[in-house]
């Protein structure tokens, strides 16, 4: 017991790990996202390409069970009709039923399907769980100009990939520049043209990689820009408030500084 | 309540007399808010309303997040992401609720620095001061607690690593660590309990606010010349001081909506900044984050924990003395606590008859220094403990007891204070009697 308390103690007191100490952090590009800066909003075609690299691609090994389905119907999220929606749960997805006591195909109401994929992440939150920007120095200064880089981060390390692979403990590591360590154990999974956009977008691995990073950061925050909103108008109406109560406190106080002068 | 002579509430109408009898609450209320203030009070007076907004805005949203929210290990991070996407205005009020903490631990540091500064904890304020401390440790076991009920791994790394400094403590502490966990590690039970211990502190804490106003009530505001305000009659009392209704009331609610437009701003535009990435991942026991950091407002007391490791000549001195009792890890946790200790007890530390550093020549330098060190500490805890670090957090460290325990005792004895204002009056006219008149009002002849 106390081995077990001292071995955590002293991991949390010196939070230093291998790959820390390493110093290799990989490569993030800063990619220009439409939802950027205090009035981006997503690019609800981008989204439904992203959507659909998701679905093609990511969705073999990669669950969300925190999104909704029916959310993809979502006006300030990928904005598809409900039919839509319908149509592609049930297609794409099978979910268990409890009270069929088996699987049937998904509907509107549950939620993207749980995958239990070795080591494959949940998708849900990816481009909120990643930071992409860091320092100079710890001291966020990047971070606060560029934006945490959650999706930065998934695009460069889709677009990341060089080519090599090295074989460790028996399993294959590809060279990623933008994975910390330098090796992932994903294998690349865009070659370019992997699906066919309807919208007639060139499938290039840098289009994919920015439209599936661009759909994760929507189901890592589809209220992003409902919170940008409130945001606004909340600044805009406490800045005329302060304004208000600047002037009413000029008012105020003025005979009592001025009764100073006599 | 004050001391300072001033208007007392009058019932007037039947009713009114009716009441007052009975029950003198609005003589209360009257009394608490026409309170006799220091008129020259300056902007680092504003941040007690902030911090009661702060209160206020936790309690409200953390009451409406609590309605949603489930707390269980296999529940709790769902419901969060519930709350984020199916509740009505449920993001905003997270986001709200998250940055509130924030904006309440920048309020609070700002406060206890004006405090500092000016001498508020010095006599006749000393239990305001000591109330303050509690209020200040409530806050940050709050903070700490309302940090683990997400149950992401920062939350779930967190609460192992600060529960497990209790089980640094001798001979008790593995005891004491298993009876805060409600079990051998962090688990079900523990959310449990912090849950519980979240919601009911912060009224803890309102509770203590009221006796904190109470208490400096009695005594009157400080203010930035630390001068008191003149007793001997209510014409005197008049001159210093005006009644906190309108004029503070007024002030300080200018203060407060400036302060929440960069809040909105945090809060619309960049909601995780303060955050960790790592909390978006649910809890995981079987992994370690590479890099277990605290939230922003605990990092200076972090570096301190972790400044005193075993290759400190005054841990391995403890060390030796008490046969290896006291060890690296519970010096450090001494020390992280003892620098919160030395704080609450600076009333006594300070040996200094005058009140403000604003006169105060040599206290002003060693003050700033205090304020940079402490921003030093926040950022050294955000550091890998490897390299250079650990030799500035040892420094930091060490300037903090220092300040409380070397140099402001000495510096009572040593430091030529500059002279002081005899009254508030003086100090108000010195200040806006000066200036030309810009309201038009005909005072061409130079003041005083």
């Amino acid at each position: 017991m106390f081995k077990k308390l001292a071995l955590a103690a002293t991991l949390a007191l010196a939070p230093v790990s291998g790959a820390f100490a390493a110093g290799a952090d990989g490569h993030v590009e800063n990619f220009d996202f439409s939802f950027e800066g205090p009035f981006g909003t997503f690019d609800q075609a981008q989204l439904q390409r992203g959507l659909q690299v998701y679905t093609q691609v990511c969705s073999a090994c990669h669950g969300m069970q925190y999104v909704p389905l029916r959310t993809l119907s979502a006006e300030d999220g990928p904005g598809m009709p409900e039919d839509q929606v319908r149509a592609y749960a049930a297609e794409f997805y099978e979910v268990y039923d409890e009270e069929l006591e088996d699987f049937r195909p998904a509907r509107p109401t549950d939620h993207f399907p749980e995958v239990n994929a070795a080591g494959a992440p949940d998708l849900s939150l990816m481009a909120k769980a990643r930071a992409g920007f860091h320092g100079p120095y710890g001291l966020g200064i990047n971070q606060f100009f560029k934006g945490m880089g959650g999706p930065e981060y998934i695009a460069s390390l889709l677009t990341g990939y060089t080519g090599d692979d090295k074989e460790e403990a028996g399993a294959i590591l590809y060279e990623n520049t933008a994975f910390p360590g330098g090796y992932i154990s994903m294998a690349p999974p865009l070659y370019g043209d992997d699906v066919e956009y309807s919208d007639g977008t060139e499938a290039t691995i840098e289009q994919q990689s920015e439209d599936v990073a661009a759909f994760l950061m929507w189901a890592a925050e589809p209220k992003l820009m409902a919170r940008k909103q409130a945001g606004f108008v909340g600044v805009v109406f406490l800045t005329i408030l302060s304004v208000l109560l600047y002037l009413t406190n000029k008012r105020l106080w003025a005979p009592v500084k001025s009764r100073t002068k006599e | 309540m004050s001391g300072i002579p001033h208007d007392h509430y009058e019932p007037s109408t039947g009713g009114e007399k009716w009441l007052h009898k009975r029950l003198p609450i609005v003589g209360l209320m009257y009394d608490t808010l026409m309170i006799p203030t220091p008129k020259n009070l300056n902007w680092m007076w504003i941040w007690g309303i902030v911090l009661a907004f702060c209160l206020a805005l936790q309690i409200i949203t953390g009451i409406v997040l609590v309605m949603h929210y489930t707390p269980h290990v296999d529940l709790a991070f769902a419901s969060i992401e519930h709350i984020m996407r199916n509740v009505n205005g449920g993001a905003m009020l997270r986001y709200l609720h998250m940055n509130g903490a924030s904006l309440f631990f920048v309020a609070v540091y700002a406060h206890i620095f004006r405090g500092l500064y000016y001498g508020s904890y010095k006599a006749p304020r000393e239990i305001t001061w000591i109330i303050g401390m509690l209020i200040y440790l409530l806050m940050m076991g709050t903070a700490f607690m309302g940090y683990v009920l997400p149950w992401g791994q920062m939350s779930f790394w967190g609460a192992t690593v600060i529960t497990g400094l209790f089980g640094a403590i001798p001979f008790v502490g593995e005891s004491i660590q298993t009876w805060l966990l409600g079990g051998p590690a962090v688990d079900n039970a523990t959310l449990n309990r912090f849950f519980s211990l979240h919601y009911l502190l912060p009224f803890v804490i309102a509770g203590l606010v009221i006796v904190h106003i109470w208490a400096f009530h009695t005594t009157g505001n400080n203010n930035p010349t630390g001068v008191e305000v003149r007793r001997t009659s209510k014409a005197d009392a008049e001159k210093d001081t005006l009644p906190f209704w309108p004029y503070f009331v007024i002030k300080d609610l200018f203060a407060l909506a400036v302060i929440l437009v960069v809040f909105f701003a945090v809060v619309g535009f960049m909601p995780n900044y303060l955050g960790h990435p790592d909390n978006y991942i649910e809890a995981n026991p079987l992994v370690t984050p590479a890099h277990i950091v605290p939230e922003w407002y605990f990092l200076p007391f972090y570096a301190i924990l972790r400044a005193f490791d075993g290759d400190v000549w005054v841990v391995i001195a403890a060390s030796f003395l008490t046969g290896g009792i006291v060890d690296a890890k519970f010096f450090g946790v001494l020390a992280m606590f003892g620098s919160i200790a030395v704080m609450a007890l600076v009333p006594w530390l300070d040996t200094s008859s005058v009140r403000s550093g604003r006169y105060r020549p040599m206290f002003k330098w060693w003050f700033w220094l205090f304020v940079v060190n402490f921003f030093v500490l926040m950022w050294v805890g955000a550091m890998p403990a490897e390299g250079i670090y650990p030799y500035i957090a040892l420094i930091g460290s060490t300037y903090w007891f220092a300040y409380f325990l070397v140099i402001l005792p000495l510096l009572g004895v040593l430091e030529k204070p500059l002279p002081q204002p005899d009254t508030i009056e003086d100090d108000f006219k010195a200040h806006y009697g000066k200036s030309s008149s810009t309201d038009g009002a005909p005072s061409a002849t130079p003041a005083e």
